[in-house]
């Protein structure tokens, strides 16, 4: 379907809605932890505007990528700090 | 020759009107934005659409042919009248005459036990994520903190299917009959803030409320809530809590720009402290979506060489900044939210600096060099409204890069 946009979140096919983030990906392929924090304790989006940093993944092998910014892509190839 | 007469950052209420009203006004205009859609936070779009306000000025910005720079984020300053931004695939500079620093604003998150939990979110960031395809629909929702954007998150969390249990609202309600009194001086304010509550019936409406604790393993399950003497605890799959909203005033403070009790310091043309550099909106003082157009406006025409154009809507701007003066007293955190983070409570989440290492510093500065408190890749931007909140720090100074940027950035950007 034209309007559904393929990508992979740690390894798993995942289909989302064209414009989504890729945060909702990350979110719809039940991890609920995006990264670890510097101790150890899990966290995951905060305040979806790209100003906390909370939400950051890996992207196609880039690490550190704000995932609530950057819309999904065919092929995408996403890492949360699993 | 600069790139563009005009350059707006931010792509909000505020950018929208600067750079539509530069542009109609005849100057080459281009507009910045890190959303990879115009519109900002308030007309974030859903599934790709605008709301019909948002399209009607996009369209503006699009027939005035004002370029639109997308998902890129300005994160130097690196020469006179240049600024560097990157993009996902790269760096640019841009040259420009004038610049309209339209940055908006974020939430004012208050540490609290279990704040850090994933599913706490803020109020605008859970609404943010629903909108880019988080599905809420059956969800059990709290949402607590202060201001009017809980409602207007309820609202939209219940018109897609959430179980919202409860709005808890810090302010008491004397506060905020108060303020709907003043409302009352705001025909347009009213109908708005009536026809929300109206859409809520059902959702309970809770002053005097907040969250004492979130609770959960390794994610939210319940938050606990305090409203007098009375505490209870709520099951549930989000916490969207924000405390109102502090101006994005960071690149604002790299160019130089003084600062006002409010946020950037602007003169009555809404120009800054720095020749043509102007500010706009949220930036410059919460104000809400009325005040953010007028004063984009105005700094658009003011940019463009047109400050009689500006000076018409002078009398417009006095009238919405009097009522977010009402809307700040009736809304302003109370005392008894400092008590809430224990020692072992996060304040400083990028670094994982707890409450028990920051108390006793004396300012800021010692806190970042003894701690790294607000050293981390926010730079501040969560904390510092907090750390402002509990102890009365001001952030000192900002330096470049204002953002976390690539290596291969800063090295093809000058200093």
């Amino acid at each position: 379907m034209i309007d559904t946009v393929h990508l992979s979140v740690n390894g798993i096919p995942i289909a989302v809605p064209h414009g989504a983030m890729v945060s909702t990906a990350v979110a719809l392929a039940g991890v609920t932890r995006f990264r670890r924090s510097v101790t150890g304790e899990p966290r995951a989006p905060l305040c979806g505007m790209g100003t906390c940093f909370e939400c950051r993944v890996s992207i196609n092998g880039r690490e550190h990528c704000r995932s609530c910014q950057v819309p999904c892509e065919n092929g995408m190839e996403v890492e949360t700090d699993a | 020759m600069p790139d563009y007469d005009v350059v707006v950052i931010g792509a909000g209420p505020a950018g929208l009107a600067a750079a539509v009203r530069a542009a109609e006004s005849g100057v080459r205009t281009a507009m910045v934005d890190d959303n990879p859609h115009p519109g900002g936070q308030i007309w974030r779009a859903a599934a790709g659409k605008a709301p019909a306000e948002a399209a009607r000025w996009i369209q503006s910005a699009e027939k005035h042919q004002v370029e639109w720079i997308a998902g890129a984020r300005v994160f130097a300053a690196p020469a006179a009248n240049r600024i560097a931004v990157e993009k996902f695939d790269g760096e640019m500079e841009l040259g420009y005459r004038s610049l309209i620093l339209a940055t908006g604003a974020r939430e004012r998150f208050l540490p609290f036990p279990g704040w850090t939990l994933p599913n706490v979110m803020g109020a605008g960031g859970l609404q943010a994520l629903a909108k880019s395809g988080l599905p809420v629909a059956g969800k059990k929702i709290v949402i607590a903190g202060s201001g009017p954007l809980l409602l207007a998150v309820a609202k939209y969390m219940k018109e897609h299917g959430a179980d919202v249990r409860l709005i808890a609202e810090q302010a008491k309600t004397s506060a905020l009959l108060a303020f709907g009194l003043r409302l009352a001086a705001h025909p347009g304010k009213l109908t708005q803030a009536v026809g929300l509550r109206a859409a809520l019936l059902g959702i309970s409406y809770l002053t005097s409320c907040w969250p004492v604790e979130a609770g959960g393993a390794n994610q939210l399950e319940s938050v606990t809530l305090r409203r007098g003497g009375k505490t209870w605890t709520e099951r549930c799959d989000y916490l969207a809590c924000g405390f109102g909203l502090v101006p994005n005033a960071e690149l604002a403070a790299l160019l130089g720009c003084r600062m006002a009790a409010s946020g950037v310091a602007v003169d009555e043309q809404q120009q800054t402290s720095i020749q043509g550099v102007y500010s706009a909106g949220e930036a410059t003082g919460i104000g809400g979506l009325e005040l953010a157009l007028v004063e984009g406006e105005i700094a658009g025409f003011a940019a463009a060489g047109e400050p009689a154009r500006a000076r018409a809507l002078f009398a417009a701007r006095d009238r919405y900044r009097r009522f977010a003066a009402a809307l700040e007293r009736a809304f302003a955190p109370r005392e008894e939210l400092k008590a809430l983070p224990r020692e072992e409570t996060m304040i400083c989440r990028c670094e994982d600096v707890t409450l028990a290492r920051v108390r006793h510093c004396a300012g800021w500065r010692e806190a970042k060099l003894h701690t790294r408190c607000g050293m981390g890749p926010c730079q501040g931007r969560v904390c510092g409204g907090a750390v402002e909140f509990l102890f009365g720090w001001k952030a000192e100074s900002v330096r470049p890069p204002v953002f976390p940027a690539r290596i291969e950035s800063l090295t093809r950007t000058g200093p």
